[in-house]
């Protein structure tokens, strides 16, 4: 069960947590101005890698928000937390990453 | 109109008839309360506490208490207002006129859910069967709340002392949560002597 | 029990216990396991293989045993298949019996199979089953069920109670031998909460059964017990004994299982029979030992062949001897240690044979003095002896070749190829293996999560290093806590070296017979031939040998046979080993029960069973239920004598010509708060609010982005910045959570809050012609008049006193309202309305009334009618979109030209024929019955009732341009035949709507 570091409320186990999808993908703010291929890249369109993953999660059974993760789906290792609306840290160091979930855990 | 006294049933009365105590661990049905969520923009958050009578804690998950009312931190903009012997209607009246001018939303849940309390020395011990936070009074001390999961329900936990927690429960979850916590307890109920072994 | 000595080892001789075995009385004493018990009785045969039905022996002492397994329990309800012997703590009355044997353990019909064995090669199964096929269901497939599995599952339901708990630790150490408590104690003494678990009933590991080495000063079984005093004496420390650690999960969460009760063996106590801990541990020390690799010769697997160290934990910690006279094979160190202190309790040791050419000249030295025949390049050529070894065949190796054998006779045959460290717990946390050339083995590498190897699992073997590799864990595991460790700690230690020589695979055998089978894996019959077979057919990769030939498979894992079937498969590859790779560790690493799976979900607490608060009246009323996701609904009444048809018929008719009740509290509910509210259901409903003025009503209906129906409900404006949304009862959550999404990821500029009352209003909705006198006489402050309060209106006032939110609001077709009142009044109120609705007959109904009157109307039910593929326009309900709205969720998606193809399934009638057919719902709908199956399927039945108000069959389908056929006959095909259907608007009671105002 991973432990998230969720951004109001600190690290909760996974249980707390529904996940929400790829993040950082906004709604157009004018839909009707989209030929079907933009919109169906909006609606359908994921990326899936082996590696880090920008993703979105919401703490529902604790303060209820919604807030962004980085996580390496092929390790888990989460190497950021941070809330809708902030900016994604910066492409993390390969190197880092180990760093980053050891001191997730110790949250 | 036909007069009738309409009398409020609680979801806990059947299951929480015959609860045994025990000094290690027992449960209690908490009394009805009027009960209020506030929603709103930062700065609506003082008015709402000078109209309920107790400041909104701004620190996550931490609760804050003054002559029987308590005001939870539930979320960032989210806050559950508990007065005991209140009538919720006049709360909710008194209060939407005091925050008329403000951005922010309130809404009686007064009967969406019911309130128990589990207290003894096993508390924590058996509150962890269903709970998966760490309850240790350093991770989860006097005057923290949270919403969280026990078992297969979401509830609000609040730790009131050092062996005392609170769990307010949405009506049609709380005698599962009752049974759940009242199965996990067997163990001390007929050994004085049993010990939990955190 | 003729081979217990007098003295000596842990158990308590003043505490005799008696068992039973295959029906037959033994005993032993407090502190035994059954399979110490057992040899103290000279009991060595334990069970028959699995494949072969060979007689087969005790050969370890501990979790990684792959023979012994037995059933366990005197009755059903207790009984508990596949427990290793090794691992069972006897109790007084234990009951247990072999498996994989009939008539009886010493005469097994099944045994054939082993004469029969050159004909049940590797991949037998696959290669044997494949024809003919109708050969599968009646010959094959009873004939590989009555042979296969281990054990039998009991029949009876579980009687035991079983508990889950989460536990949270700074420092987890898994494994209580010398590195581990070395390990706690480091943790201990820095001051983090700490717990140690070990899974068997005394921590101590190889100390248990320690004889020679002493400790800073003491022997070791002090030494032992005083460090489990000072660890008890800590309030930081939590110890877990008979508690196997057996998975790793992400972030440092491990599951453990505690044993709790089986060890008293009566059902006495109200602890559970085991104890899940589900653990977080900031630090993980992993010190959880190695296990003994066997060697691989032919016929290695009679009873009496044993692994070396089984054998001295048998004498040492139980004071058992496990043989008379027993030849010993090796390839490394310990076995030495093994044969020297067996001779010295006053067994005799026929001969060492040492796979080595130059074995360690110390210990060589050592048995040689005590008189021990010691022979260097030799190997062990056969064995003899049909359910006891008898002797075994010594033959020497030079230059490839092998000598003539010489036989020894014997009743006990020790084995050691090495260790093999413990790593699964490394690797299951996604840890990087490394191979060691020299110890031939794989230890652990690189890290992933937050933990250390430290001892055995990691190739320190010798005493005292294991206790320094320990102790600077622990304390590596509290500086990683950011703390202050505890002061360093140097263990003076006495104890031989054992070195760290160890083989993999087969030992060389010469010119082999292709009669001689050397057992690899005991527990799922595999042997070195299997493997090379494997690899002669073009198996290389090492997963594939395993699935290949099952070998690892069984439920031990593989704990003593992978690394020798990976040296195998490295031999006759000729791959260096650390190329041919090692299959996944998965959990657990012992098996675990269901019932700690399970913990308290089961019965009562399986799962909520959500009741509302006027669940207990209906129950009370005679309701049969049916669940709604949760949550429990009253399904219909039925009077005494009625089934279900009989008491829908009744109470569709009473809603219909007077007055019904229905408890309508599941719906969901969102109070909708703020200014910017209207524009927000703009936003996430497809009508058009801005307009809808407070006071009223409106049905409303809410796509997902990708232009699908995915929730409706009326929703009510309670004052110009409130909205009373009702959403399905399954779809609650589901539209809560779309909302909040929306709100806090895209439109948080909107000053709009949300809030669940789902649960805090009852609903009891009263309809039929006389629904408005019911409710007249009973609330205050409300003029329910038709002028004051038209169909799609909301008024706040009181009802029997208490607050009501009164809806005038129809879902079947007649003069209707929703009452809601805060919840806990909900029965009060229901039983006051119930009172005054006696006059006119008033009739609680289910939810299949309210099924069948609102499809009469043709109201859809989402997720009924639609299936997540259905737009609002396929179910008719293009008027419920607000064609001037720029935006809202799901818009821009029906713009796309497949949503408005005519030949889209659209919701119809339709009219069986022949009404007294009703159909069923899921039929499929197709144009020409006459056509061969599988006949072009153009749409579906979606909901079908007997209608009473009609007096007939009715149905709603989803047809491929349905609204085009109408009129048109289609076909239904039922298993009795095609029916014959009309294809009619989707409404058939009331089309004009005039009933809604009574």
């Amino acid at each position: 069960m991973l432990l998230i570091k969720c951004p109001f409320c600190g690290p909760r186990p996974e249980l707390e947590f529904s996940y929400g999808g790829q993040a950082h993908i906004a709604r157009p703010k004018d839909p009707a101005s989209l030929d079907d291929e933009s919109w169906a890249e909006y609606l359908y369109i994921r990326s899936n890698p082996k590696g880090l993953h920008a993703e979105r999660w919401r703490h529902i059974h604790g303060c209820a928000r919604f807030f962004n993760v980085q996580r390496n789906t092929a390790s888990d290792a989460i190497v950021a937390t941070y809330k809708i609306g902030e900016e994604p840290p910066k492409p993390v160091d390969p190197g880092l990453e180990e760093w980053s979930s050891r001191s997730g855990a110790a949250l | 109109m036909v007069e009738a006294t309409i009398v409020r049933v609680n979801s806990l009365a059947a299951v929480s008839r015959d609860s045994a105590s025990s000094p290690q661990v027992s449960l209690a049905v908490l009394p009805d309360a009027a009960k209020l969520v506030f929603r709103g923009r930062p700065s609506s958050i003082g008015a709402a506490g000078e109209a309920f009578g107790v400041e909104l804690p701004q620190t996550a998950n931490r609760f804050r208490e003054a002559a029987g009312r308590k005001a939870y931190w539930l979320g960032p903009d989210e806050w559950l207002l508990e007065a005991i012997g209140v009538d919720s209607s006049e709360l909710f009246s008194t209060m939407s006129e005091k925050l008329a001018s403000h951005s922010c939303s309130l809404v009686d849940v007064s009967h969406r859910s019911d309130s128990m309390a589990i207290r003894g020395p096993m508390s924590e011990y058996v509150l962890n069967h269903g709970c998966p936070l760490d309850l240790s009074e350093r991770a989860f001390p006097v005057g923290m709340c949270t919403r969280t999961i026990l078992g297969k329900s979401p509830i609000v936990l609040s730790r009131t002392e050092q062996e005392v927690f609170h769990l307010d429960v949405w009506r049609s979850f709380s005698p599962y949560v009752w049974s759940f916590l009242d199965e996990a307890r067997q163990e001390f109920l007929h050994d004085q002597s049993a010990r939990s072994p955190t | 029990m003729r081979y217990r000595l007098p003295a000596g080892g842990r158990i308590d001789r003043s505490k005799p216990l008696s068992f039973h075995f295959d029906g037959k009385k033994y005993s032993g004493f407090a502190g035994d396991t059954l399979a110490s018990a057992l040899i103290a009785n000279g009991a060595h045969l334990v069970g028959r293989s699995f494949k072969y039905h060979r007689p087969r022996g005790i050969m370890s002492a501990g979790a990684d045993e792959p023979n012994a397994l037995v059933g366990v329990g005197s009755e059903e309800a207790r009984y508990t298949p596949n427990l290793r012997a090794t691992q069972i703590e006897l109790y007084n009355g234990l009951v247990a019996e072999s498996q994989n044997r009939w008539p009886s353990l010493s005469l097994d019909f099944s045994g054939a199979n082993d004469l029969f064995s050159r004909f049940l090669p590797a991949g037998f199964y696959y290669k044997t089953f494949m024809w003919p096929a109708s050969a599968w269901k009646k010959l094959y497939e009873p004939m590989i069920r009555r042979a296969a599995g281990l054990g039998r599952a009991p029949e009876a339901a579980d009687a035991d109670r079983y508990t889950q708990v989460y536990g949270h630790c700074d420092v987890l150490v898994v494994g209580a031998g010398p590195a581990g408590l070395a390990a706690a104690l480091a943790a201990a003494r820095s001051g983090v909460k700490v717990f140690v678990c070990d899974e068997q009933d005394q921590m101590g590991g190889s100390l248990l059964s320690e004889r020679e080495a002493t400790i800073d000063g003491q022997g070791a079984a002090d030494w032992l017990a005083q460090t489990i005093r000072e660890l008890k004496s800590r309030t930081n420390v939590v110890l877990l004994r008979r508690t196997t650690a057996f998975g790793w999960y992400p972030h440092n969460f491990l599951g453990l299982c505690e044993r709790v009760t089986d060890h008293l063996g009566l059902a006495i106590t109200k602890q559970p029979r085991e104890r899940m801990w589900q653990v977080r541990a900031r630090e993980v020390v992993l010190a959880t030992g190695a296990i003994e690799r066997p060697l691989v010769f032919p016929d290695n697997d009679r009873p009496g062949i044993m692994m070396a160290e089984a054998a001295r934990t048998y004498l040492n910690r139980y004071g058992v001897l496990p043989g008379s006279r027993a030849v010993v094979f090796t390839a490394c160190d310990s076995a030495y240690r093994a044969a020297l202190e067996l001779k010295s309790a006053g067994v005799e040791i026929a001969a060492i044979a040492d796979v080595r050419s130059a074995p360690n000249g110390r210990w060589m030295e050592r048995a040689r003095a005590a008189g021990i025949d010691v022979r260097p390049s030799t190997v062990i050529a056969g064995t003899y002896g049909r359910l006891r070894i008898s002797h075994a065949d010594l033959a020497r190796i030079s230059g490839g070749t092998m000598g003539h054998p010489e036989t020894f006779a014997c009743d006990l045959l020790l084995m050691s190829a090495g260790f093999t460290p413990s790593v699964h717990l490394f690797s299951q946390s996604r840890g990087k293996l490394v191979y060691d050339e020299d110890l031939k083995a794989y230890l652990p590498g690189t890290s992933v999560e937050r933990e250390r190897s430290v001892g055995a699992c990691r190739g320190v073997f010798d005493l005292g290093a294991s206790l320094a590799d320990g102790f600077a864990g622990g304390l590596s595991a509290a500086k990683a806590l950011g703390g202050t460790a505890a002061a360093e700690h140097k263990f003076s230690v006495f104890a031989q070296s054992l070195g760290r020589d160890g083989f993999i695979g087969a030992p060389p055998s010469g010119g082999k017979s292709r009669r001689t089978r050397a057992w690899v894996d005991f527990q799922n019959d595999v042997t070195a031939k299997d493997i090379e077979l494997a690899t002669r057919e073009g198996f290389r990769s090492i997963e594939h040998v395993k699935r290949y030939t099952t070998t690892g498979m069984a439920t031990d894992q593989g704990k003593t046979s992978n690394m020798n079937a990976l040296g195998i498969v490295s031999q006759t590859l000729a791959l260096p080993a650390s190329q041919v790779g090692l299959t996944t560790f998965r959990p657990p690493y012992t098996p675990t029960t269901f019932g700690a799976f399970a913990g308290q979900s089961r019965g009562e607490l399986f799962d909520p069973v959500r009741k509302t608060s006027i669940h207990e009246w209906a129950r009370e009323n005679g309701a049969v239920f049916e669940d709604v996701s949760l949550w429990k609904r009253a399904h219909y009444f039925p009077r005494p004598g009625e089934d279900m048809h009989a008491a829908v018929r009744r109470e569709c008719k009473a809603t219909r010509e007077s007055v019904g009740i229905f408890d309508a509290t599941t719906l969901g509910k969102i109070e909708v708060v703020g200014k910017d509210a209207a524009e927000f259901m703009n936003r996430m409903y497809t009508n058009a609010w801005t307009k809808l003025e407070p006071g009223r009503l409106r049905y409303g209906v809410m796509l997902r982005e990708d232009g699908f129906v995915m929730d409706d409900g009326v929703v009510g404006r309670m004052s110009p910045d409130r909205f009373h949304v009702t959403t399905t009862t399954g779809g609650a959550a589901r539209v809560l959570a779309l909302m909040e999404d929306y709100l806090q990821t895209e439109w948080s500029d909107l000053d709009v809050w949300l809030t669940s009352t789902t649960e805090q209003w009852a609903v009891i909705a009263v309809q039929g012609p006389n629904a408005r006198k019911v409710l007249e006489p009973l609330v205050h402050g409300i003029d329910i008049s038709q002028q004051a309060m038209p169909h799609m209106s909301v008024q706040e006032g009181h009802i029997c006193g208490v607050p009501t939110r009164l809806f005038r609001v129809s879902f079947t077709g007649e003069l209707g309202f929703e009452v809601n009142v805060p919840m806990g009044y909900g029965r009060g109120v229901w039983e006051a309305i119930y009172a005054a609705g006696r006059e006119f007959g008033i009739t609680p109904y289910g939810t299949e009334t309210m099924h069948v009157l609102r499809a009469e109307k043709g109201y859809i039910i989402v997720g009924q009618e639609t299936d997540g593929t259905v737009t609002p326009d396929d179910v008719g309900l293009a008027w419920a979109i607000g064609k001037a709205k720029k935006d809202f969720v799901g818009k821009r998606s029906l713009a796309r030209p497949a949503m408005s193809r005519s030949d889209r399934k659209q919701l119809v009638g339709l009219l069986t024929v022949d009404p007294n057919i009703v159909l069923e719902e899921g039929a499929q709908v197709v144009a020409d019955p006459s056509e061969p199956v599988p006949m072009t399927m153009i749409g579906h039945v979606t909901s079908s009732y007997w209608s009473v108000a009609l007096d007939r069959s009715i149905a709603l389908a989803l047809v491929q341009g349905g609204r085009a056929r109408i009129g048109s006959r289609l076909s239904v095909p039922i298993p009795s035949g095609p029916v014959t259907v009309e294809v009619v608007q989707p409404i058939f009671y009331d089309p004009e709507g005039k009933r809604l105002d009574g």
